[in-house]
């Protein structure tokens, strides 16, 4: 593996260069962060609730094919029809099937990160199906051809005027009469666009926040309404989950409701929480004809399978640690070049498209500790960053064998004084020694790193050395 | 397909620890007194661009009051929902045209999408903490109604105001079985999507206007 063909490194080196997407995630990530703080202003509370959530979401999945098998018997029980995929070709096919039988050339989306996930508006349009997606912010990214940069603000990176150049460009007949680019001008304009689709469109699609077993409800939390407009006025409603997303009892909602809110956004809840269990039953106006669940593993069984490694697994993407990242402020969700981004994409992604390819992404972290500080359900992120680092570099043949020329050499030399007991005291003893030479002539051997800090000073004894002195053995 | 829900499951049982224990959820809630309740739930709302109305026996009038305010021609209710007769009996002769939504969605898509202003519905619980109506839509008051008008109008009973959802979800046993559709609605529908600025009305309505009827005012 060389440096260029790092996926990670190249999305990084692009995404630097794009100063005013910068500038737009560093000020909505600043927002954000007062939110989330202003929500959580009692700190006792907050602790209890993550207490809460953690146990909640770790009962769920040391209990997980138990509670998947509840989930399936209660929503067949209701009505919903229930699919199980693989991975993401065997969900995509599912879904395009369903959307065949039903004779639909468009499908109403609701935000579904697992459908970024699984590539399916790919999948759909290559079948001639179009996919309308309905929530503002990924309406714009669709428009743009890009993906979301933050897994609940998919368009953070664009500002007013980028919008609304892309709106004049994509519904030129309706801009006639928009000559203000404000973001409510924009907004109804988007509401004017959907509306149509919403009243026509016979196949809604949407993912899910929680699925709860004991009653074979699908869990929907959202601002806009375009998540109740996808799931309640088409005929058929299709939602798309990863399996880790079920919960074991109706009541476990909330405190996770409380949490994923508050975290994400700041809000003590969310304009529409919608709780779906089943299609339209008889003598029932509206509602869905048939509603569909596709439970996609795509990987995270084989997380599962790993005790450590499975508390990736209690997370409900409320994104508050990118939302904190000092990483993602800088380069923002499009620099890690990965669906998640973020601390929880830093973890997650190597672990669904395995080492060898994003085992990189382990890196982009200053192991700062601020993701696992916030996050609502305690994933311990720093440590897991840390478990798959050590195994990424378990798996290369050479230390720094991914590295270019002078750093390959310096991390070389720098395992091999560590891995001998000798070399290291020589090490030691000689920079002991000649600890003054830092101070004066070898002082700008640092070069820019001492500009703006304080060069790092050499003790004139070893910790070795001194335990020594006081009598302690090698033991 | 039942070869991908043989292979999850038997992956996941495979290597599957022992189950830890269900978790510990005392119910949170609090002791708050009748005012306290509608207090802390018009203050909620109102932070969320909710509009607060207390009203007495007279309500339809109130209501129809604010429907002139805001230029509303007509309002859609279910007929057989359990506010139809109050509100028919109330109605001013002068008020919004009321128009009866009694079709199933497919009779009455276009009038419901393109010719509405506005849409009425009773409500199951409010939730003092914040400051969410608990709507459980019927066969009478269908999905579609608190969703698709510009503006969804509701009728609370004051003495229907629980401190937080926990509590009435622990209340009313929602675990022992929900209808098709239960939904928490607070405030209108909004947008933080561009430059995370607020707008209301993106999708669903724009106003949301509660009256909350408190028994105690007829004195």
């Amino acid at each position: 593996m060389s440096l260029s063909s790092s996926p990670f490194r190249a999305s990084a080196a692009a995404a630097l260069g794009r100063d005013r997407a910068r500038g737009n995630i560093r000020r909505a990530m600043d927002g954000l962060v007062a939110k989330r703080a202003a929500a959580f202003a009692d700190a006792a509370e907050l602790e209890r609730l993550r207490d809460q959530g953690r146990a909640i979401r770790d009962y769920a999945l040391s209990r997980l094919p138990a509670l998947l098998e509840q989930l399936e018997e209660r929503c067949s029980a209701n009505g919903i029809q229930v699919h199980w995929a693989r991975d993401a070709a065997e969900a995509n096919r599912i879904v395009v099937g369903l959307c065949r039988s039903y004779g639909t050339d468009a499908v109403l989306k609701g935000k579904s990160m697992v459908s970024e996930e699984i590539g399916l508006n790919a999948a759909l349009a290559a079948a001639g199906i179009e996919p309308v997606e309905t929530d503002l912010g990924e309406l714009i990214i669709q428009l743009a051809h890009e993906h979301p940069s933050h897994i609940v603000a998919p368009a953070v990176h664009k500002d007013r005027a980028e919008i609304a150049a892309l709106f004049r460009k994509h519904f030129p007949d309706q801009c006639a009469t928009v000559t203000d680019p404000g973001i409510e001008a924009l907004t109804a304009l988007a509401r004017r666009v959907m509306r149509e689709r919403f009243g026509a469109v016979r196949v809604g699609l949407s993912g899910v926040n929680f699925a709860v077993a004991e009653t074979g409800t699908l869990c929907l939390v959202e601002n806009e309404g375009n998540g109740r407009m996808s799931t309640t006025a088409p005929d058929v409603h299709i939602a798309v989950t990863g399996i880790e997303k079920v919960v074991a009892r109706l009541e476990h909602l909330a405190p996770l409701l409380t949490l994923l809110t508050r975290s994400a956004t700041g809000q003590p809840v969310t304009t529409y929480v919608n709780l779906i269990s089943g299609p339209r039953r008889a003598g029932e106006r509206d509602g869905p004809r048939e509603v569909h669940l596709v439970l996609v593993d795509n990987g995270r069984a084989r997380i599962h399978a790993d005790p450590e490694l499975r508390e990736t697994l209690r997370c409900i993407r409320c994104g508050a640690c990118m939302n904190h990242c000092p990483v993602y402020a800088r380069i923002g969700g499009h620099g890690y070049g990965t669906v998640y981004p973020g601390p929880i994409g830093a973890i997650l992604e190597p672990q669904l498209q395995g080492l060898e390819r994003q085992g990189e992404l382990a890196e982009a972290s200053s192991l700062c500790g601020a993701c696992a500080e916030v996050c609502p359900v305690r994933i311990p992120i720093p440590s897991l960053l840390n478990r798959l680092r050590f195994e990424h570099a378990a798996g290369q043949a050479v230390p720094g064998g991914g590295r270019p020329g002078r750093q390959r050499w310096v991390w070389r030399a720098w395992s091999q004084l560590h891995a001998s007991p000798r070399l290291y005291r020589g090490m030691t003893a000689a920079a002991a020694r000649l600890r003054g030479l830092l101070d004066g002539p070898l002082a700008s051997a640092l070069g820019p790193w001492t500009r703006t800090r304080t060069p790092p000073r050499v003790a004139p004894a070893s910790l070795h050395v001194l335990a020594r002195r006081e009598g302690f053995g090698d033991d | 397909m039942t070869e991908a829900r043989t292979a999850i499951l038997g992956g996941l049982r495979r290597t599957a620890a022992a189950p830890g224990p269900m978790p510990e959820l005392p119910v949170r809630r609090f002791d708050w007194d009748l005012d306290e309740r509608l207090d802390r739930f018009q203050q909620a709302l109102a932070a969320v661009h909710g509009e607060v109305h207390r009203v007495g026996a007279d309500w339809p009038r109130v209501l129809a009051g604010l429907l002139q305010q805001a230029g509303a021609a007509n309002l859609r209710y279910g007929p057989g929902g359990p506010l139809a007769a109050a509100l028919t009996a109330g109605w001013p002769a002068d008020g919004a045209r009321l128009v009866p939504h009694d079709q199933a969605v497919e009779d009455c898509r276009g009038d419901l999408f393109d010719a509405t202003d506005a849409g009425f519905t009773s409500c199951r619980a409010g939730i003092a903490e914040t400051g969410s109506l608990v709507l459980w839509p019927t066969p009478a008051e269908p999905r579609l109604l608190s969703l698709i008008p510009p503006m969804h109008c509701v009728l609370l009973e004051a003495a229907r105001i629980v401190s937080t959802l926990h509590e009435l979800m622990a209340a009313e046993v929602w675990g022992g079985g929900l209808p098709t559709n239960a939904l928490v609605i607070t405030g209108p529908s909004k947008s933080a999507d561009i430059e995370q600025t607020l707008t209301y009305g993106v999708h669903g309505p724009a106003r949301l206007i509660v009256l909350v009827r408190d028994e105690r005012r007829r004195a």
